[in-house]
């Protein structure tokens, strides 16, 4: 089911033509409006005449989290407030908490986002929709809900939390679908299975899950539990909120909605832009955002694109799953390699991540990096054989992930080293001369 | 017929089989016998004891990484001839041998053979109608 099909399914010439028009427009703006983007353009001697389309996007200077905490709280706004209709926030775990305001057309668009991605995952006027993000600063909530207002849909606006009467919701209201993190539908699963409720008591057909990172064996462990089509949604409040993209029922890879989201790739290091394909920093450009438009923000999340047509029929360009931050990346024979893909990789591998370290050393000027990880009970058997072939799939996993071989070596548990808050994760050896 | 033995994951590291046997020892779990698979960068032990139960229990505390693997012992004579005895009931069902290894027990002339096959239940069947000598878990523990 598309929600907008003249827009999902247009051609790349076409929107490449609106991404085009949008740029110079949201430039112009954010040139007049927001002083910090003025500074930064003329530091570089750029001005809005100087960017005539999407070919342009790179001469633009890149917007970090730190300049949205810099300008505090509402530097950024490119509107006035007398225009401004809603203002989230995000937790400031590391630092000042990061302001977004939207105009009444801001959230116009972010309720057709929310819808496309709805619909994408089958939902529809005859459709109940439990949201169980939490409603408040945080995007989720209400996110959701205007999204699944928009396509007709029956909203249950239950938030998070209390989870055995989301789950007397779920079955006695006959929720079809279902907008929560991954691991909360997780746990909805556990309760579930604590009260004795068996998923063929419950009608859900589709949930949406996102705001964190998770992996495919999540994914499968949520559908056997639930017995529907878990789907990856991302979203960030910087640049909108949940549904910047989101999977189809295809479930290989998030469709971005273009028309409002330019996405690109770049190498963290270098800031170059990479290739279609290529693993990188994602970034975002707001091209039709009026309460905080951003340019080219990086968003720290590992991503990549991939232009090919999905079978669904939209045109939309699909990002993979977050398989890591670039805020510890580590260089390994010049690919960049970042601890959490390790850690995404292990996962696959039990239930929860076992501990792990990663050694760097260089022999004979070529790097070598070593995973080394705790065995857990998961991974243990009797038979050498069966820790060799564990081996083998944790090594093939991250070759196919990082894009390079790393050596796997098991170690007993409890003998790598906890520390205090966050985990030493690299032991980097390299002497470089 | 099943025969509880206590697996364990060590690292090639110095110190960690003393390290295993210090624990067993401490709890007063005695050794029958033992084996160790190796690789270079660690090995697997397995043991025979008394009580696997509570050396499962306490190498779970001592935070090694520890099952409990289901074996088959067989009791044969200690002469030549008598393990061929035994295996050529399972060759000739086609039961495959994962690892084995055997101690001659104190004041007697026989010896026990710890076998880890692929098909237990069929191994234990077969033997059982064979001339071969199955122990129980009391047999285990009275001849430890």
């Amino acid at each position: 089911m598309v929600w907008n099909e003249s827009r999902e399914c247009m051609s790349r010439d076409e929107i490449e033509k609106i991404q085009s028009e949008e740029l110079v427009g949201v430039v112009s703006r954010v040139y007049h409006n927001v002083p910090f983007y003025r500074a930064k353009m003329q530091a570089i001697g750029l001005e809005p005449g100087d960017i005539h389309g999407l070919a342009d996007l790179e001469k633009l200077p890149m917007t970090t989290k730190q300049d949205l905490r810099d300008t505090y709280p509402y530097g950024m706004f490119s509107a006035p407030l007398d225009d401004i209709v809603r203002i989230h926030a995000s937790s400031g775990t590391t630092g000042k908490q990061t302001v977004v305001g939207y105009t009444r057309k801001d959230v116009d668009i972010w309720s057709e986002c929310m819808a496309r991605s709805l619909s994408s995952g089958g939902a529809g006027r005859d459709s109940i929709v439990q949201v169980s993000y939490g409603y408040g600063l945080f995007t989720g909530g209400l996110g959701a809900h205007y999204g699944a207002e928009r396509i007709g849909a029956s909203v249950i606006p239950t938030s998070s939390g209390n989870t055995q009467r989301q789950i007397q919701i779920i079955r006695d209201f006959g929720s079809t679908h279902i907008c929560c993190t991954p691991s909360y539908a997780l746990y909805i699963g556990d309760t579930m299975r604590e009260m004795g409720v068996h998923k063929s008591e419950i009608r859900l057909k589709a949930g949406f899950f996102g705001a964190e990172p998770w992996t495919e064996n999540m994914r499968r462990e949520i559908e056997e539990r639930l017995g529907l089509h878990a789907l990856d949604i991302y979203g960030l409040s910087e640049v909108m909120g949940p549904s910047v993209s989101c999977e189809c029922l295809e479930q290989s890879g998030m469709h971005v909605w273009e028309d409002h989201f330019i996405p690109e790739i770049i190498n963290p290091e270098t800031l170059e832009t990479m290739a279609p394909g290529a693993n990188g920093e994602i970034l975002f450009t707001t091209i039709t955002k009026e309460g905080m438009p951003l340019i080219r923000y990086r968003t720290r999340d590992v991503s990549s694109l991939n232009y090919e047509r999905c079978p669904c029929g939209r045109t939309h360009v699909r990002m993979t799953r977050i398989t890591g931050r670039t805020d510890d990346m580590l260089i390994i024979r010049g690919v960049n390699v970042f601890p959490s893909q390790i850690e995404s990789v292990l996962l696959e591998f039990g239930d929860a991540a076992p501990h792990y370290q990663i050694i760097v050393d260089r022999s004979d000027n070529l790097d070598e990096i070593e995973v080394q990880v705790e065995m857990t009970p998961q991974m243990f058997s009797d038979e050498i054989k069966n820790i060799e072939r564990t081996e083998r799939k944790i090594m093939s996993a991250l070759h196919s992930v990082l894009g390079l071989a790393a050596k796997v070596r098991l170690v007993e548990p409890k003998t790598i080293a906890r520390s205090e808050g966050k985990a030493k994760r690299v032991i980097d050896n390299r002497v470089l001369k | 017929m099943l025969q509880k033995q206590i697996s364990v994951f060590i690292e090639n590291k110095r110190g960690r089989l003393a390290e295993v046997t210090k624990v067993l020892g401490d709890n007063g779990v005695d050794l029958a016998a033992l084996c160790i698979a190796d690789t270079t960068d660690f090995g697997i032990l397995r043991v025979i004891v008394d009580k696997p139960d509570l050396a499962e229990k306490v190498l779970k505390e001592g935070g090694f990484a520890v099952s409990i693997t289901e074996v088959i012992a067989l009791s044969i004579d200690d002469k030549p001839g008598g393990l061929a005895t035994a295996l050529r009931v399972l060759e000739e069902y086609a039961i495959n041998i994962e690892y084995m290894y055997a101690y001659v027990r104190k004041n007697s002339n026989k010896a026990t053979v710890i076998v880890r096959v692929d098909k237990p239940s069929d191994a234990i069947e077969k033997l059982k109608d064979s001339s071969v000598s199955l122990m129980t878990s009391a047999d285990l523990q009275n001849s430890i």
